[in-house]
């Protein structure tokens, strides 16, 4: 058995130890907010938290999250409140089709909860894994800079 | 996720934008605001509380409107709704917006139109019908109220989602009247507002869809979720067009999860309870192919055979006055070669489809550019009737013209079919699948020659394209051997009307390798050949390029997008050295843009392109917010291909599978882009009022400027895609 705690949530799943922790999130846990897009930790749209970092859930064999804390997409809002980073997003009417936006949101979020005055270089270096084929990257910078009151 | 919840999402945005003190652009509508349903398809039977087929009213006064079209990122999932609102006059921030009912347009005979969302057309080809059918709605409802009342219809006006009857004072909401409306025969269809009469449509609106592609509840086709629910992976033929010769499913019948091996003609897939399981099946098993004569092709041969081909015979595709004998007199010809590749669109979403196949029943649910050819597809895969066809749509993540054809629905179905599951099965292309079993942008190559005046005026265009056809590959016919997506750019929709002579010729001119279309189609290649040739031309006749572009058009939207260009950009502004400014003006898809793009030559030899000024007259829009989100885009999406974007061929089978060989352009190397429109409005020639498309206008004019701009800074031409192709250091040296 794996166990996995997700948005506070503990789940003990019989699954293999080697399942990637986004195919357990997505089929065997049912939140659908992470997203697949490569499989090989290039493209970012499966970026979840673990222990705070973003990490790229297609690469993560679930046994490497087991005893960690994971943060999804869904797992953001508290008291159905929307965290600051998916009020910008809304604000900045970033998504066009939104596939990579839970991805980009997961990794705004960790950029802003270790730097919380990010420059452009920071926030370069964190987006950098997240692939968006819309080309929302203006916005995504726009966004960024609104949540952390900068805007 | 109740509506309440999502509704305060956007009431606790406005909440805190007020108490940072700043304005918070675009939430112009006090209070709660219009959002997508949660369920994004209608329900396949008619709703007890519709007007008409478009628009319900619920009993506390929730309007739902049908959006024909699909979104996958370019907004008119919040720009027809608009449109409809607009005429139908109701309380947009009681508006909820629903896909139309693909199942209901086959029964009702095309109700909804064709359902088709290609082409820049979701706004520019379907406004007609769509504001008709909320004039229709509203007028029912003036109707409904006026017979109540019992007082003319023309002494009653609809505001903000009640029928007022002004002499009289009284008033009776939209939802109070559903019921009379729906039964109100109109003796005559009421006119539908020209676009100087609009209140609403025009200004600037929030996305519909931000909050739930914000917070991760936003349904793609990947995301469905049915009981009993299997998931399948499957592998092409690698080389498109060959065959299964056999496959070996021992290894993996027994592992866990696996319930089917399944083979097709053309392909093998792995069915599992888990998609992760069937993947990882799959990746194991060994098939033999038969790739047949094109597994001995690859790109050199292309590449080649397409340079070769410039030479003819080709096609005579525009012919004005006599360019043939002015190049052959003139002192002064200008002759250069391009070439493009064959390009994957590489949605984010990778292809995927749902199917619940029964003996009377096919339920799909995906996120389809084409839903009502999907479905129609479907019955002739299927053998059922095409009402027996239930089309679930759902949001397309990414589109660029993938998922028009269906090929990931075809694929659910005959594996549902092949394996006899009737349980709903998803089927999902890897992402390697999705860019090896794709339909590609056309490989093209091109030679361009200009004759100028001794006073550097451009007197004949000479062009020879050879470029695939999307009309061959994808079965239709072309007689004439003309295909109108190839000549995007170059033929008759070009953005300049004052040069005298003009030819073009094609030969169109297919592999094995499927190509269809792509984000701006021809103008995707096209435009960045015409439009760096133009610069070529400018300098060779000793002319400012913006100067020079002018002096061939006079064209109305022509002229207001290069005055708004050169008032943005600061055009004509001297840079430092190694940094240079390029110009581009297209038409595409019934608008016209023009961007001006900064770059810097680092020392290394790298191009960074720093800034993209980009101006566009669409004539008319809805959504300014939108638009300028389309550009911004488009810019980008076009910069990533002229980039990086290549898919190559060996041994018939294309080699690029994942983002780590076909690169994409990411938000550190992403420019900021500058966008401005440059509206010039009027009508057509049926004297209807005009309306451009922006999803594909905005990505035309994107390489050319940012080549003609490498051009400027390093006297290096770029006449070959993608830069990433060419030594970089060359350019430092010059």
């Amino acid at each position: 058995m794996i166990t996995l705690k997700v948005n506070g949530e503990t789940h003990s799943l019989d699954i293999e130890k080697e399942m990637p922790l986004l195919w357990a999130i997505r089929t065997e846990i049912g939140l659908t907010g992470t997203k697949y897009g490569c499989g090989i930790a290039q493209c970012g749209a499966c970026t979840v938290l673990v222990d705070g970092k973003a990490v790229r859930s297609c690469s993560l064999p679930v046994a490497n999250a087991e005893g960690k804390e994971i943060t999804t997409i869904e797992g953001l809002s508290h008291n159905g409140t929307l965290n600051k980073v998916q009020q910008a997003w809304i604000a900045e009417d970033v998504p066009q089709c939104g596939y990579c936006q839970s991805g980009q949101v997961m990794a705004a979020t960790a950029l802003l909860n270790r730097t919380p005055n990010p420059d452009e270089s920071d926030i370069d270096a964190a987006m950098a894994g997240n692939i968006c084929r819309c080309g929302t990257y203006v916005r995504i910078r726009r966004a960024i800079k609104r949540a952390a009151g900068k805007a | 996720m109740t509506r309440h919840e999502k509704l305060s999402r956007r009431e606790f945005v406005i909440s805190a934008a007020t108490a940072t003190g700043g304005l918070l652009v675009g939430l112009t509508v006090p209070g709660y605001a219009a959002e997508f349903a949660d369920q994004t398809w209608a329900a396949d039977s008619a709703d007890p509380r519709e007007v008409n087929a478009w628009v319900a009213i619920e009993p506390d006064e929730t309007v739902i409107l049908r959006c024909p079209m699909a979104e996958m990122g370019q907004g008119t999932g919040s720009g027809l709704p608009m449109l409809l609102a607009e005429e139908l006059e109701c309380d947009w921030s009681k508006v909820k917006v629903e896909f139309s009912s693909v199942n209901r347009n086959i029964r009702e005979h095309n109700i909804y139109g064709d359902q088709l969302t290609a082409g820049s057309r979701g706004i520019r080809t379907s406004w007609p019908y769509v504001q008709q059918a909320g004039a229709s709605a509203r007028a029912r409802l003036i109707q409904a109220a006026a017979m109540k009342w019992n007082v003319p219809a023309k002494d009653c006006s609809a505001v903000q989602g009640k029928v007022v009857h002004k002499a009289s004072g009284r008033s009776l909401s939209f939802g109070a009247l559903v019921a009379d409306a729906a039964k109100v025969k109109l003796a005559a269809e009421p006119a539908i507002k020209t676009p100087d009469q609009f209140k609403f449509a025009g200004t600037r609106q929030p996305r519909l869809d931000s909050p739930a592609k914000s917070d991760g509840s936003a349904k793609f086709g990947i995301d469905t979720r049915e009981k009993g629910q299997l998931f399948a992976s499957i592998m092409s033929c690698p080389v498109f067009g060959g065959k299964l010769v056999s496959v070996d499913d021992s290894a993996v019948k027994n592992r866990r999860g696996i319930s089917h091996v399944v083979k097709l003609d053309d392909a093998v897939a792995v069915v599992a309870d888990n998609y992760w399981r069937a993947n990882e099946a799959l990746k194991l098993l060994k098939p033999v192919w038969d790739g047949g004569a094109a597994a001995h092709t690859d790109s050199a041969q292309f590449n080649k055979a397409y340079r070769d081909a410039l030479d003819g015979p080709l096609v005579t595709a525009r012919n004005d006055g006599d360019a043939r004998s002015v190049i052959a007199k003139s002192q002064h010809v200008v002759t250069a070669e391009y070439e493009t590749p064959l390009l994957a669109h590489a949605t984010m979403e990778p292809c995927n489809a749902t199917v619940h196949l029964t003996k009377d029943r096919l339920d799909i649910w995906m996120g389809s550019q084409s839903a009502l050819s999907n479905a129609e597809m479907a019955a002739e895969e299927t053998g059922l009737k095409p009402e027996q066809i239930y089309f679930h749509q759902m949001y397309l993540g990414g589109g660029f013209g993938r998922r028009t054809f269906g090929d990931e629905l075809r694929h659910a179905i005959r594996v549902a079919k092949a394996g006899n599951i009737d349980v709903p099965l998803q089927l999902l292309w890897s992402r390697e699948q999705d860019m090896r079993a794709d339909r590609y942008r056309p490989q093209s190559a091109i030679r361009l020659k200009g004759a100028l005046s001794p006073d550097g005026k451009l007197e004949a265009l000479y062009i020879q394209s050879v470029c695939g056809s999307i009309a061959m590959s994808t079965g239709r016919k072309v007689p004439d051997g003309i295909d109108g997506t190839a000549l995007e750019g170059i033929g008759p929709s070009v953005p300049y009307n004052k040069v005298p002579n003009w030819y073009t010729g094609q030969m169109l001119k297919n592999t094995h390798v499927p190509v269809a279309y792509w984000r701006a189609v021809g103008g995707s290649q096209n435009c960045f050949y015409l439009e760096s040739f133009i610069d070529e031309l400018a300098h060779a006749a000793g002319r400012d390029p913006l100067e020079f572009r002018r002096s061939l058009t006079d064209r109305v939207d022509s002229v207001a997008v290069l005055n708004k260009l050169e008032q943005i950009s600061g055009w004509g502004k001297p840079m430092p050295a190694g940094r240079g400014r390029g110009l581009s003006l297209v038409e595409n898809h019934g608008a016209v843009g023009g961007q001006v793009a900064e770059v810097t030559i680092q020392a290394n030899g790298a191009v960074k392109v720093d800034r993209i000024y980009a101006a566009t007259d669409a004539y008319h829009v809805v959504n300014p917010n939108l638009v300028d989100a389309q550009i911004e885009g488009g810019a980008i999406f076009a910069m990533a291909a002229m980039m990086y974007g290549e898919i190559t061929v060996k041994n018939g089978a294309v080699v690029q599978g994942n983002f780590n060989d076909y690169r994409m352009l990411r938000l550190p190397d992403a420019p900021d882009v500058v966008t401005a429109l440059a509206l010039t409005g009027g009508k057509d020639k049926d004297g209807k009022p005009k309306w451009g498309g922006v999803g594909e206008c905005s990505v035309a004019p994107t390489a050319a400027a940012i080549a003609n701009a490498i051009f400027a800074a390093s006297g290096k031409r770029i006449r070959s895609l993608p830069l990433k192709n060419i030594r970089l250091t060359e350019l430092a040296s010059l």
